[in-house]
């Protein structure tokens, strides 16, 4: 076997794998430039293997990778649809373009003997969240999702030189997170005593076999209620502001970037993949009280952005809302409105991403994330207001951004669902986001820089991968054939249920049948 | 199951009424207690609890520990939820590790570990950075 | 050259005039050539798009696929056509007019400007030549954006509070009311082109298509239909060769015209005279004319009555659609040109007015015609224009107009409906012309009349003159020559617009093929 066959036959694991090994190694390195060369690399590979599996089941099929050989359901599976391989780009593709970023920016927020901690810690993260993504193991699942947000508290953490309120934000975090976590896995607990596995596929075929029961159901309910806390499900989202706020700007970017959408992504794999959505109960939790809670969202969130004082705050309850945005898709239980939930998974990541970065960039210069302080920057610093300007528009959903993309598709589902109230609240939330994103606008733009203070652009290394982020939000605004149309292989390969049945690519048997 | 609250059905479900009291206890010290070391320990009570219930969903009454004897007719505990567990104490100690850190770190520099105080102290940073806002605008 | 390529020349020059004139910023001279330079290149072109449809060449371009089934496409036809001509070749005059505006004003910002203006007229082209809903409201909103730094163009708190009330409305409207038409157009009828008579007849409940209609005339508040109408006041508070260009021709031409354009091509005008679902919107724009024009009485500030007229004139257009008569639409259609060619003149002479003696209240001008001749006789000419006295180009319009309305009430008779309120239409549009001689004569005859007879100047009137410098006057009088000059080619314009309404596509000109 050639090494490219070897590659190939094992990208499941090795995107993992990669990333996950690169921790320690940059540990043993203890030195930071070979920290971040290693980083980088171990992230770009991720996102090349990624890349190359989405384009395998673009299509439609399904990639199963047997760990060490062992067949599921009694062995380890990582299995690839659709829907995972979309979430995998997300989260590796933002990861190579914030690490550039991040070299520059922490050695400005981060005390220099944490920096190579600092990329371990960032590196477990995205392992954490790749794992979780592409396992096809229940328990998997929850391990890797505990190795992502463990890593994530202390990355939170370190935002301590800046602001020591960082500290307790991480810790704040670490108590919800933590008992997200644990409801999460009382859910697994409840489902392996009602199916006896923790496979996925297996155990959505024991679930559609059987009858749906009061232990079912309590395991849906913890699942549900579990990540809820982990992507920050309104009323469920207090620890967000705070963490997104005191964080390292790379790592606010990094996390509202991909974090929340990989806990989306398991709720949605656990509601259409392994609970199914045949279940009345089910369809009911769904539609009667996780559909409202999208829409106060929508609201609550935008409304708090437009008072906050500090642009990362507005930042981060923008993000509470446009999450809002996304579970009202999913729950709208029809094929176009998932495929608006997953358009709009990767769209905000783009947008939101590139903001925390602008944002990110303005400490650089400024020290300040408040949002008087930022009077004057527009011709300071042009290059990055105007990518705030776009990534603002693209939060408004206007024209030629991909948050527009995200807005047309979830509307059209509306419509098609027969709720046209849901559309005129998704329109009615975004004119708040027209008052936020100006605030931000007329304060670059129109007020006066104030005396002494002349800041420059940020350099390059910061500047290329913030405007890689903007180019893209408008690109895929423009272009969105790609997106929606992936989006929509991966809603319906979720709608189908229990997880790509039996016709899947088997990898990793080393020959074995 | 008879239905209701017979007594059989109350001791046939024991480890489960173990579990729910431990868990809403440690539930409970998590959101009641303003003392973050406190928060600690109810985390762990709370995680204890889901420990508990994953080790007594894998007794078979009868059966001995999974350890192979030879004997066709044994019957053995299902071994998979001790190992999950296992998996899951680790990642409890880690979370403990790591929480009590940040303990040590907020003493360091807010000087207290009550929830309260570090909110009041929150909150006059808030004021303040309004203030300089303020005198920006 | 095809004509696909001609469209993207259409929109390509005005882009890149914006960007070459921000990068030789600090060089004036230059700076202002290369815009007018692209300025005349466009028109040119257009010229040439007209030649070509004119010769029945293929006109449809499709740009890029936005999602699968919705592409932003191109699309030439007359209505389309007659606003690309009038913007693009007001865009030369009022370039010039701009020049010496904001050189002999001593205005800051000249090349974000003149940018942000060049954008604007590539919106403008995006609009006119537009082949379906989406491409129409991407450029939409590339408009609104783009004016509004121009809005507030002073940076003081006067302009940022008016460009604040001019972002709100306009973006507020188009995302809730707009784009919910939109999308509830696409999922009804699975399209979004723009096809000669109408792609909703037949698909939607009687009931529901005043509601859409709704959504369309509110949502387009470019078009100032009241109670949206308040922004247009508020952007007077722009430099003037923006309220000349932009608020008098292009921003809100582009509102009516899509309003025609949606009424003809989307609804169809067979099918609102059939389903009666366009009276109340008459009614509306009856009202808007009136009240309008009322309000219009009642300002001193000159740029500020000039915006009240605009709103008044708008809904003449509006109500053209309204009528659901195809010579109600062509008159609306022709409104369009002469309308343009009237305002344009009659803010031009205010802001050479402005230049000259920094007056913008009608009460200060007193006599001030003896100073300025030129401009108070362009004025005059403009006015009559608007007011509709032959041998002006209005009077064109206004006629075609009331014959509409004639027509609308034997249509309404025809099928058995009163036929009243369409003959009331005649009614208000006589009593409008009414309202506008007394809102527009008194400052023309102000100028001439009063008390500066007294202070005779002592080297006879020629020494009196204190005209604007001659950038700033002779554009008005070239427009105000336009206004006249028009009068005799009305009847051309009108025939050239005839085909849009043809339900079944006339075969010279390839409608729809």
């Amino acid at each position: 076997m050639t090494i490219f066959e070897a590659v190939h036959q094992h990208a499941p694991m090795l995107t993992v794998l990669v990333p996950m090994l690169s921790a320690p190694i940059i540990m043993l390195f203890g030195n930071r430039q070979a920290a971040f060369a290693i980083a980088l690399t171990a992230s770009t590979t991720s996102f090349l293997l990624s890349l190359q599996m989405l384009l395998l089941v673009a299509q439609g099929g399904v990639i199963s990778y047997h760990i060490g050989g062992w067949a599921p359901p009694l062995g380890i599976e990582y299995r690839i649809d659709a829907a995972n391989a979309f979430v995998l780009i997300i989260v590796s593709s933002i990861s190579t373009v914030v690490l550039p970023y991040a070299r520059r920016s922490i050695a400005d927020e981060v005390a220099a003997r944490h920096h190579t901690l600092f990329y371990a810690c960032y590196m477990l993260c995205f392992t954490g969240l790749l794992g979780v993504t592409a396992t096809g193991d229940a328990f998997n699942v929850f391990v890797f999702l505990e190795i992502s947000s463990l890593s994530t508290y202390v990355l939170v953490a370190l935002g301590a030189k800046q602001d020591r309120r960082a500290l307790s934000a991480a810790y704040d975090y670490l108590i919800l997170g933590t008992i997200g976590a644990t409801f999460f896995v009382i859910g697994l607990g409840m489902l392996y005593m009602a199916t006896g596995s923790l496979n996925m596929v297996h155990i959505a075929q024991v679930l559609a076999e059987g009858e749906s029961n009061r232990t079912v159901r309590s395991a849906f309910t913890f699942i549900v209620v579990g990540m809820a806390l982990k992507f920050a499900m309104y009323p469920l989202h207090r620890w967000l502001p705070g963490a997104y706020t005191y964080a390292p700007s790379a790592v606010s970017a990094f996390l509202a970037a991909t974090a929340t959408k990989v806990a989306i992504y398991v709720v949605l794999r656990f509601i259409f993949s392994v609970f199914g959505i045949a279940e009345e109960f089910e369809r009911n939790t769904v539609q009667y009280i996780m559909m409202p809670l999208a829409v106060v969202a929508m609201f609550a969130g935008s409304l708090m952005a437009t008072f906050s004082l500090n642009a990362k705050t507005l930042l981060a309850y923008s993000s509470i809302s446009q999450i809002g945005y996304m579970l009202l898709g999913i729950t709208l239980l029809n094929s176009t409105g998932l495929t608006a939930g997953m358009v709009h998974l990767f769209n905000h990541a783009l947008t939101k991403g590139a903001l925390f970065l602008a944002v990110g960039a303005i400490i650089y210069r400024t020290g300040s994330a408040l949002v008087p302080h930022m009077a004057g920057l527009g011709r300071q610093m042009p290059w990055t207001s105007a990518s705030i300007v776009i990534g603002g528009l693209s939060l408004i959903g206007a024209p030629a951004t991909a948050g527009f993309v995200s807005k047309w598709v979830l509307m059209q589902a509306a419509f098609e669902a027969g709720m046209w109230p849901i559309a005129v609240f998704v329109v009615l939330s975004s004119v708040i986001a027209v008052v936020y994103v100006w605030r931000l606008v007329e304060v670059l733009y129109l007020q006066p820089a104030p005396e002494g203070r002349s800041v420059s652009e940020v350099p390059m290394t910061m500047l290329v991968p913030i405007w890689a982020l903007a180019l893209a939000s408008i690109w895929f605004g423009i272009d969105a054939d790609f997106t929606v149309q992936a989006s929509r292989t991966a809603a319906e390969a979720l709608l189908a249920g229990g997880f790509g049945g039996e016709d899947a690519t088997i990898m990793g048997t080393r020959g074995r049948p | 199951m008879e239905g209701g609250f017979e007594t059989g059905f109350l001791l046939g479900h024991m480890n489960y009424w173990l579990f729910v009291i431990l868990m809403m206890t440690g539930f409970y010290i998590v959101v009641a207690r303003g003392n973050l070391l406190k928060k600690i320990v109810g985390l762990n009570i709370f995680q204890a609890a889901v420990f508990m219930l994953y080790i007594s969903v894998g007794k078979i009454s009868g059966a001995t520990a999974p350890i192979i004897t030879g004997n066709p007719d044994e019957v053995y505990s299902n071994p998979l939820p001790h190992v999950l567990i296992l998996t899951a104490i680790v990642v409890g100690i880690a979370t403990t590790a790591l929480g009590l850190a940040l303990i040590v770190r907020i003493n360091e520099s807010y000087g207290t570990i009550e929830e309260d105080e570090i909110q009041q102290h929150d909150l006059e940073q808030y004021d303040k950075d309004c203030a300089r806002a303020e005198e920006a605008r | 050259m095809t004509t696909a390529a001609l469209i993207i020349l259409t929109m390509a020059i005005p882009l890149a005039t914006a960007v070459i004139s921000l990068a030789v910023r600090n060089q004036p001279n230059l700076r202002d050539s290369v815009t007018l330079a692209g300025a005349v290149a466009l028109f040119i072109c257009v010229l040439t798009v007209l030649a070509n449809f004119n010769m029945g060449l293929p006109f449809d371009f499709e740009l890029i696929e936005f999602q699968p089934g919705i592409a932003i496409a191109f699309h030439v036809e007359p209505l389309g056509m007659v606003f690309a001509l009038v913007a693009s070749s007001l865009w030369i005059l009022t370039h010039i007019y701009g020049i010496g505006y904001m050189r002999g004003n001593n205005e800051k910002n000249h090349a974000r400007f003149f940018a942000c203006f060049a954008v604007a007229l590539f919106a403008t082209m995006g609009i006119a030549f537009s082949a379906n809903l989406l491409t129409l409201f991407l450029f939409y909103e590339v408009l609104t954006v783009s004016t509004y730094p121009l809005v507030a163009h002073k940076e003081n708190a006067e302009a940022k509070a008016g460009a604040r009330t001019y972002i709100g409305i306009l973006m507020g409207t188009s995302i809730v009311l707009l784009l919910t038409g939109i999308i509830w157009t696409y999922v009804i009828t699975g399209t979004m082109d723009f096809s000669p008579g109408g792609i909703l007849a037949g698909k939607v409940e009687d009931g529901f298509v005043p509601v859409l209609l709704g959504l369309f005339a509110f949502g387009i508040g470019k078009a100032a239909l009241m109670p949206f109408h308040r922004w247009l006041p508020a952007a007077m508070v722009a430099p003037t060769p923006v309220s000349a260009l932009l608020h008098a021709v292009a921003v809100v031409k582009a509102g009516v015209f899509s309003i025609l354009k949606v009424g003809v091509y989307v609804f169809g005008i067979d099918n609102l005279a059939a389903t009666g679902a366009s009276v109340w919107l008459m009614w509306l724009a009856a009202f808007s004319i009136l009240v309008a024009s009322l309000v219009a009485m009642q300002q001193d500030n000159l740029k500020r009555r000039l915006a009240y007229s605009t709103i008044s004139q708008l809904s003449y257009i509006t109500l053209g659609v309204a009528l659901a008569t195809s010579m109600g639409a062509i008159g609306g259609g022709l409104h369009i040109v002469t309308h343009a060619f009237g305002k344009i003149t009659l803010f031009m002479c205010a802001g050479a007015i402005y230049v000259a003696t920094h007056k913008t209240e009608i009460s200060q001008m007193r006599g001030l015609g003896r100073k300025m001749p030129f401009t108070f006789i362009a004025f005059g000419i403009g006015a009559l224009s608007i007011i509709g006295i032959p041998p002006l180009a209005g009077s064109w319009s206004k006629w075609l107009l009331v014959l509409g309305s004639a027509d609308a009430a034997q249509v309404r008779s025809m099928l058995g409906d009163p036929s009243w309120p369409q003959l009331i239409m005649i009614g208000v549009l006589m009593v409008s012309s009414l309202l506008n001689i007394a809102y527009l004569i008194p400052v023309f005859a102000r100028g001439f009349y009063g008390s500066h007879r007294d202070v005779a100047p002592e080297g006879g009137w020629r020494a009196a003159i204190q005209e604007a410098p001659l950038f700033c006057v002779l554009p008005s009088c070239i427009t105000a020559f336009g206004c006249l000059v028009l009068f005799f080619y009305a009847g051309d314009i009108a025939g050239f617009l005839e085909p849009m309404t043809a339900a079944i596509p006339a075969s010279t000109n390839g409608e729809g093929q």
